[in-house]
């Protein structure tokens, strides 16, 4: 609705402290929760996927934030709300090289940042190994994105990854 | 004259005696329930000492218990002084060998085997499949109490048993129950729906009570019912008793069933939060019954009261809890201390809510989730397996006993039946319940879709079909001060029957209703998937980023994170042993629990004889299943063919093969040295 579009865009205006018109990293990385946050960077590595450049502006914002929102089973027409893309984005997360396959080691890194460091590197090999295992249907060792929709097809993403306000 | 002098010398004693016993049992009934009088006597001692075991605390007894407690005491006094005569005036001479002391132990006694024929009646209930599948166990307890009263009316020794206390109810049944179901309410559905659970928990019991309250009333005025002496407050005060659910029957089934997380966090959360409520508003009520006018003013004051010990109670509860959480930092060398420490704290933050007239039902379930929360990390595994279980054990014992009283009491209570009043509540009770579900419901799905997951019509239909009434309005209304509401007896009997309908009416039903509706049930084949754990925290964390790049600083994903790092921080490092300790993190918990479930089923088709290990994660234990394991070995023989277990296994293997190639037992090897070293602290 145009009430939150305005609202996000002061938001967005009072991200951009030079007041350029584009978000840059810094300007994400400003933000002090995000900093504390283990999947941090990487959010912000995904809002510059969209723009290909090292500036974000704010259609790109939008369209980044427009997977969040809450579905409703009676409007497809948005097309960058639906499952398929929020799945998406989740496996974005997860892939930092961008092959569209999640490896050994990009496991790793992401379960490194999420647990911290109580666990010895035996158990969070084990952890990664397992995890890929459970995924792994053609047997090569990474997850492809096929993949993972199939191990997520019993989680309610689309509830799991909406916030309310966006709606 | 020399039997003139023997009959006034015995007179004299007669009556010595009379004075000082009877002078025994008004001090007795006066400081009720504190164990520092040396009362000689054994037989009135009985009733007070089988209360001073339990702590003694002096509370405010109502007059009904005082004055049945005394009119028990002075009956026994009488029973003893007749047979006790002998023996202290003259001493006996005969030496006999084998002597019948009952009244000593008669209470206890009586009460011991009252359990142990529950349990018996439990077990064979569970052994004769045709009556579990139709009827769900309140049932059958009840139908035993009532039997037991009969019998107890029969042979004329009813008056001779302590009858039933209301006092010592809320007292000494309660406590257990609630802090066990405080103990399997912690979950993370729990606080997912949290919101969703407060909302039916307190507003739907507002709405039910006034609702039923005022329609009681409106119909009373409108000539719908017979003559009935009460005027509008009480039956609010009757109304706000009657709405207290137990839906024992209804948590069975659903688990018995397997339906989705949410629907039974949802059911179970509600019911507990309701009952705290429901006394809360109880006492509200009853303190405008005193006042002769009720006005405005005073109705505010009423919110505020609400407010405020719902607050203050589940205050009283955390600091108890948090208490008990830092003194289980320091037992680790003196682990029998651990259990005393968690009950006892637990049992304080009730008691002391109760001295306050708050809720000490809503402190005693935050201090329950708190303990979770904290302590139970840090008391040995074997405190934990023992604290959860003797919660369970008494848990049950005090329903036992609740439901045996419901049917003992329905014999022996003096009934006042009016059937107008009956029949119209009964029919009120259902019909609002299914309303007011319904409306709180379609807002929950409105105006919190996101927050909550949606409540689909059946399932809406099984929470307020599941409604039933059990032991917490009986008591409540057994509770009730005759002198202030003259209705009582007439409200005792009502809610006896709106007990007995809604337990085997729709407590019979339920099962055959969840088969033909078809609830959406959890996933049969709850394989644990590390994936699901994985995936969960990724987009909890994934959520709260975003919501911190839009501003949205109130949004749950946000406040929970904020309130998870502020735990991590701060309050865990204090409370906990080994804050920093391996095995802390959800994630690697949920892999050990994984990892060891298919490790025991590993071990199970290569020839062991292992128990089965649950598939639900609430309630996989390894330490329990590894004690079994000992046990268990020692008892069975093994009477299968070697060639199927051979078989057996060679197509686990191969599956176990396909599924983690061989990481497992290096896995494992390294955990398990981790978990020995972790767990064998002694």
């Amino acid at each position: 609705s145009s009430n939150q579009i305005v609202r996000l865009y002061s938001r967005f205006t009072r991200l951009d402290k030079n007041n350029r018109g584009v978000l840059t990293r810094e300007d994400f990385l400003r933000i002090p929760e995000l900093a504390i946050n283990p999947l941090g960077d990487r959010i912000v590595h995904s809002f510059f996927l969209e723009s290909q450049c090292e500036t974000v502006n704010f259609k790109q914002f939008m369209s980044v934030l427009a997977r969040f929102r809450p579905t409703k089973s009676k409007e497809i027409k948005n097309k960058l709300n639906t499952r398929e893309e929020k799945l998406k984005f989740a496996f974005r997360m997860y892939d930092l090289d961008c092959d569209q396959k999640i490896s050994r080691d990009e496991l790793l890194a992401v379960l490194h940042m999420m647990v911290g460091d109580n666990i010895s590197e035996e158990q969070l090999n084990s952890i990664a190994d397992r995890t890929i295992a459970e995924a792994d249907e053609d047997g090569d060792r990474m997850i492809s994105f096929e993949e993972f929709k199939k191990v997520m097809e019993r989680v309610d993403v689309e509830q799991k990854m909406s916030i309310r306000f966006l709606n | 004259m020399r039997v003139s002098a023997t009959w006034h010398l015995s007179c004299v004693l007669l009556i010595v005696l009379h004075f000082h016993v009877s002078e025994q049992s008004t001090t007795a009934a006066i400081t009720e329930r504190s164990n520092e009088i040396p009362t000689p006597n054994p037989s009135t001692s009985n009733a007070t000492n089988r209360t001073s075991t339990k702590k003694p605390i002096d509370n405010n007894d109502t007059e009904l218990g005082t004055s049945i407690d005394s009119l028990h005491n002075n009956h026994t006094n009488f029973s003893s002084t007749t047979t006790k005569k002998p023996d202290t005036g003259h001493h006996s001479s005969t030496f006999e060998l084998v002597k019948v002391h009952w009244e000593q132990v008669k209470s206890p006694l009586v009460f011991t085997i009252v359990v142990i024929v529950a349990s018996l009646s439990k077990i064979a209930f569970h052994y004769s499949h045709f009556l579990s599948s139709k009827v769900p166990e309140s049932c059958v307890l009840i139908v035993i109490g009532i039997i037991f009263g009969v019998i107890l009316r029969f042979s004329n020794t009813s008056d001779k048993i302590t009858l039933y206390t209301p006092h010592e109810f809320f007292l000494y049944l309660i406590p257990p129950i609630i802090l066990e179901s405080a103990f399997s309410l912690y979950d993370r559905t729990f606080v997912d729906n949290i919101g969703g659970v407060l909302l039916f928990a307190v507003w739907g019991t507002i709405l039910n009570c006034f609702l039923i309250g005022l329609t009681l009333w409106g119909l009373f005025r409108a000539g719908a019912m017979e003559d009935i002496d009460f005027t509008f407050v009480q039956v609010l005060v009757f109304s706000a008793l009657i709405v207290a659910v137990d839906p024992v029957a209804v948590l069975a089934v659903f688990q018995e069933v397997g339906v989705n997380n949410t629907l039974y966090f949802l059911v179970f959360g509600e019911s507990l939060l309701n009952d705290g409520v429901t006394v809360v508003m109880y006492n509200v009520m009853q303190v405008f019954n005193g006042f002769e006018t009720v006005t405005v003013g005073h109705c505010f004051l009423g919110v505020a009261k609400f407010c405020i010990v719902c607050v203050v109670a589940t205050l009283i509860g955390i600091v108890c809890g948090l208490i008990a959480s830092f003194l289980t930092k320091f037992t680790n060398s003196v682990k029998v201390v651990e259990p005393m420490i968690v009950f006892g704290f637990a049992y304080v933050s009730y008691l002391l809510s109760e001295m306050f007239q708050f809720s000490g039902i809503v402190s005693i379930i935050a201090c329950g989730l708190v303990l979770v929360h904290y302590s139970f990390h840090n008391v040995t595994r074997k405190s934990k397996l023992a604290i959860k279980f003797i919660s369970k054990v008494m848990a049950n014992a005090c329903e036992i006993i609740i439901f045996m009283f419901i049917g003992l009491v329905t014999v022996d209570q003096t009934h006042d039946w009016k059937t107008g009043f009956i029949l119209w509540t009964t029919f009120l009770c259902i019909v609002y319940r299914f309303l007011v579900t319904y409306f709180l419901s379609y807002l929950v799905n409105r105006y919190a879709s996101s927050r909550v997951r949606k409540i689909s019509y059946m399932e809406m239909f099984m929470i307020s079909y599941g409604g039933l009434r059990g032991a917490i309005c009986f008591s409540l209304a057994a509770l009730i001060d005759e002198t202030a509401i003259p209705a009582k007896n007439l409200f005792v009997t009502t809610t006896l029957f709106v007990i007995f309908f809604t337990v085997f009416v729709q407590g019979g039903t339920i099962k055959w209703l969840t088969k033909k509706l078809r609830i959406t049930l959890a996933e049969t084949s709850k394989e644990m998937c590390i994936n699901e754990e994985l995936s969960n925290h990724m987009f909890d964390h994934m959520c709260a980023a975003i919501e911190e790049i839009v501003g949205y600083t109130t949004g749950q994903h946000h406040i929970k994170e904020k309130i998870y790092r502020i735990d991590d921080t701060i309050i865990r490092p204090r409370m906990l042993r080994n804050a920093t300790s391996t095995g802390l993190d959800d994630i690697s918990t949920y892999y050990e629990k994984l990892v060891m479930k298919e490790h025991y089923k590993n071990l199970q088709l290569s020839g062991a004889k292992l128990p089965r290990v649950k598939t639900e994660i609430r309630h996989l234990d390894s330490e329990l299943a590894l004690d079994q394991m000992v046990q268990d070995s020692s008892e069975r023989g093994s009477t299968e063919d070697i060639r199927e277990i051979d078989e057996r296994r060679e197509q686990a293997m191969q599956e176990e093969h396909r599924r983690h190639g061989g990481n497992h037992f290096e896995f494992f090897s390294s955990t398990r040295n981790s978990n020995r070293k972790r767990l064998y602290l002694d």
